[in-house]
C-alpha cells in the first residue's frame, strides 16, 4: 500500500460515524457494528481497533495502544489496512 | 440489486435479530397501499407503555438487536420517546419509521436525547398537490418541514418513497428534490401487494416498461450524484419471475409485534386465516419465537411442496412469501406465484399484462380509512 491510500494522518483522531452503533454483545461474544437495517459481527482485531476510535485518541496513540495490547510491533500494516476498509465503508471518519 | 427482505449480515443464528413494534394502527394518512390490515379499525387494545417495555426486555433476551418503531403512525403514541429510551438503554439500534406527521422539533430533540439512531420518513411525490392527493391528506408541507428538522437535529435523512403507477414516472423529479434538500438516502420501494395495496392493485400496479424506465433513471442519477445521495431501488417480485426471499424465511430473523401484542413472523402475516398468532400478553416471548406452532408452521423447508422442495434455489428464496401464496392461490404452502416455476405464475403474469392495457381500473381506488370496507369482506380480485 502506498501512503496516499491511507485515509488518516497520525495526528487525526478517527471517530465512529454517528449513524453506527458499536458495542460488545454478550450473546454473540463479539463486538457488533449496528447501522440502519444492518448488523456486522466483527472479529477480535477489528473490534479492538474500532473500540479505540473514540474521536479523542490520535491514530499514533491508537497504534501504540494496539501494539501493546497485542504484544507485537508488526501490526501497523494491518491497522492501516483496516482503517482504509473501515473508512471506505463509511464506518469511521477523521476528526481533526 | 437484492429484492425486498433483509439486509442483515449475520443470519442462521436462530435469533429474531430484527424486531418491529407496530405501536399503533392509527394514522393520520389514508394511503391506499397501506400494509396494515383491512380491518385495522376493529383491532383495538394497544399494548400499554409497560407492556411494550416488557416486550423490549424479553426480545433482547432472545437476541433481538435491530429495533424498528412503526405503525400506523408511531408519533401518535405519546410514550414513543420513553420506549426509544428503553430500547436504547437495552442496547438496540433504534429506527423510527414515520410519515413525519407529528414529528415536531421538540419531539425530535427529545428522541435524539433518548438515543434514536435513524429516521425513515415516507414521501410520495416532489409535487405538493400530487403528494397530498395520493395520501388523501394535506401533508407535504409537514413532511418537508420534518426533513429540515431531522437534518437540524443531526440525523441522516432517509426518505422512503413507495412507488406505484401514480409516482413511478416521477423518480427523476423526486431524486432532484431530494438532492436539493440534502437528503442522504432515498429508498424507492415498489409497492408490495397485500391488504390495501392488493385491494387497489389494478389502480396501483405500474407496467414493466415503467419499472424499467424508473430503474434506468435511478442508475443515471447514481452516476450523476455519486456518494452525495445513496439511492435504493428494490425490484418488485411481480416483474422478473423470481420470488423475494421474504423475511429471510419464516421465523428466521424477523419478529413483528402488532399493536395488540400479537406476535407475527412478518407484518402481513395476519392475512393468513386460520393461523392463531400467539400474543405477548398470554405467552412468554421465548416460547413464542422458539416453539409456538405459528412460528414453527413455515420455518425451514419441511412444509414445502413441489416445485419448492426439489428446487436448488430454496435456500436462497425460501419459496418466496407465504402470505402472497395464500392471498393469490388460497394455500400458503404453495410456491409463491411470483416464481416462474409456480403453477400459479399466470396469476402474476395476468396482473402485469392487465397493467399494460387497463388504463381505467373497474374498481375505484379505496383510500385507507376507518370503515372504508368491511373487514370480513373477501377481497374482490381484479
Amino acid at each position: 500500500m502506498t501512503v496516499q491510500d491511507v485515509p488518516f494522518n497520525l495526528n487525526d483522531r478517527p471517530v465512529l460515524n454517528s449513524v453506527f452503533l458499536f458495542r460488545w454483545e454478550e450473546q454473540e461474544q463479539a463486538f457488533l457494528l449496528l447501522y440502519p437495517e444492518g448488523i456486522i459481527k466483527l472479529n477480535d482485531s477489528a473490534g479492538n481497533i474500532l473500540k479505540l476510535c473514540d474521536g479523542e485518541k490520535t491514530l499514533a496513540v491508537i497504534i501504540a495502544e494496539l501494539k501493546s495490547l497485542f504484544g507485537s510491533d508488526d501490526i501497523e500494516g494491518d491497522i492501516y489496512n483496516f482503517m482504509e476498509v473501515a473508512h471506505g465503508k463509511g464506518w469511521i471518519e477523521a476528526k481533526n | 440489486m437484492a429484492k425486498g427482505g433483509s439486509k442483515l449480515r449475520i443470519d442462521g443464528t436462530g435469533k429474531p435479530l430484527w424486531l418491529v413494534l407496530e405501536l399503533t394502527y392509527r394514522c393520520p394518512l389514508k394511503c391506499p397501499w397501506c400494509n396494515n390490515p383491512l380491518d385495522f379499525d376493529e383491532l383495538k387494545n394497544e399494548l400499554t407503555t409497560e407492556e411494550w417495555k416488557t416486550v423490549l426486555r424479553d426480545a433482547r433476551k432472545i437476541g433481538s438487536l435491530q429495533l424498528g418503531f412503526s405503525g400506523g403512525e408511531p408519533m401518535l403514541r405519546p410514550d414513543l420517546e420513553e420506549l426509544v429510551n428503553e430500547g436504547n438503554q437495552l442496547g438496540y439500534y433504534t429506527n423510527l419509521i414515520t410519515s413525519g406527521m407529528g414529528l415536531t422539533k421538540d419531539r425530535l430533540i427529545e428522541l435524539k436525547r433518548c438515543g434514536l439512531k435513524q429516521i425513515q420518513l415516507s414521501l410520495q411525490h416532489s409535487d405538493r398537490e400530487k403528494n397530498d392527493i395520493m395520501v388523501g391528506v394535506q401533508s407535504y408541507d409537514d413532511k418537508i418541514a420534518a426533513i429540515e428538522e431531522i437534518k437540524a437535529q443531526g440525523f441522516p435523512v432517509v426518505l422512503n418513497v413507495p412507488l406505484s403507477r401514480y409516482n413511478i414516472d416521477a423518480v427523476d423529479d423526486i431524486i432532484d428534490m431530494a438532492a436539493r434538500t440534502g437528503v442522504e438516502y432515498i429508498e424507492f420501494a415498489n409497492i408490495q401487494y397485500y391488504n390495501w395495496a392488493l385491494l387497489n392493485r389494478a389502480a396501483l400496479l405500474p407496467t414493466k416498461e415503467q419499472i424499467e424506465y424508473a430503474e434506468a433513471r435511478v442508475n443515471a442519477a447514481r452516476e450523476r450524484l455519486g456518494k452525495k445521495l445513496t439511492i435504493y431501488f428494490v425490484v418488485p417480485d411481480y416483474f422478473d419471475g423470481r420470488p423475494k426471499a421474504c423475511m429471510n424465511g419464516w421465523g428466521a430473523i424477523h419478529l413483528t409485534i402488532a399493536p395488540d401484542g400479537s406476535a407475527l413472523p412478518c407484518q402481513e402475516a395476519q392475512v393468513l386465516e386460520g393461523v392463531v398468532f400467539p400474543n405477548v400478553r398470554d405467552n412468554d416471548l421465548g416460547w413464542i419465537w422458539h416453539e409456538s406452532p405459528a412460528f414453527e408452521m413455515y420455518r425451514g423447508d419441511s412444509w414445502m411442496k413441489k416445485p419448492c422442495v426439489d428446487c436448488d434455489e430454496k435456500e436462497k428464496d425460501f419459496g418466496g412469501c407465504r402470505c402472497q401464496a395464500y392471498l393469490l392461490t388460497g394455500d400458503a404452502t404453495n410456491t409463491d406465484p411470483a416464481c416462474s416455476k409456480s403453477s400459479h405464475f399466470n396469476i402474476i403474469q395476468s396482473a402485469v399484462a392487465a397493467a399494460r392495457i387497463n388504463q381505467s381500473p373497474q374498481m375505484p381506488l379505496v383510500m385507507r380509512s376507518r370503515g372504508a370496507i368491511n373487514g370480513k369482506m373477501k377481497l374482490i380480485q381484479p
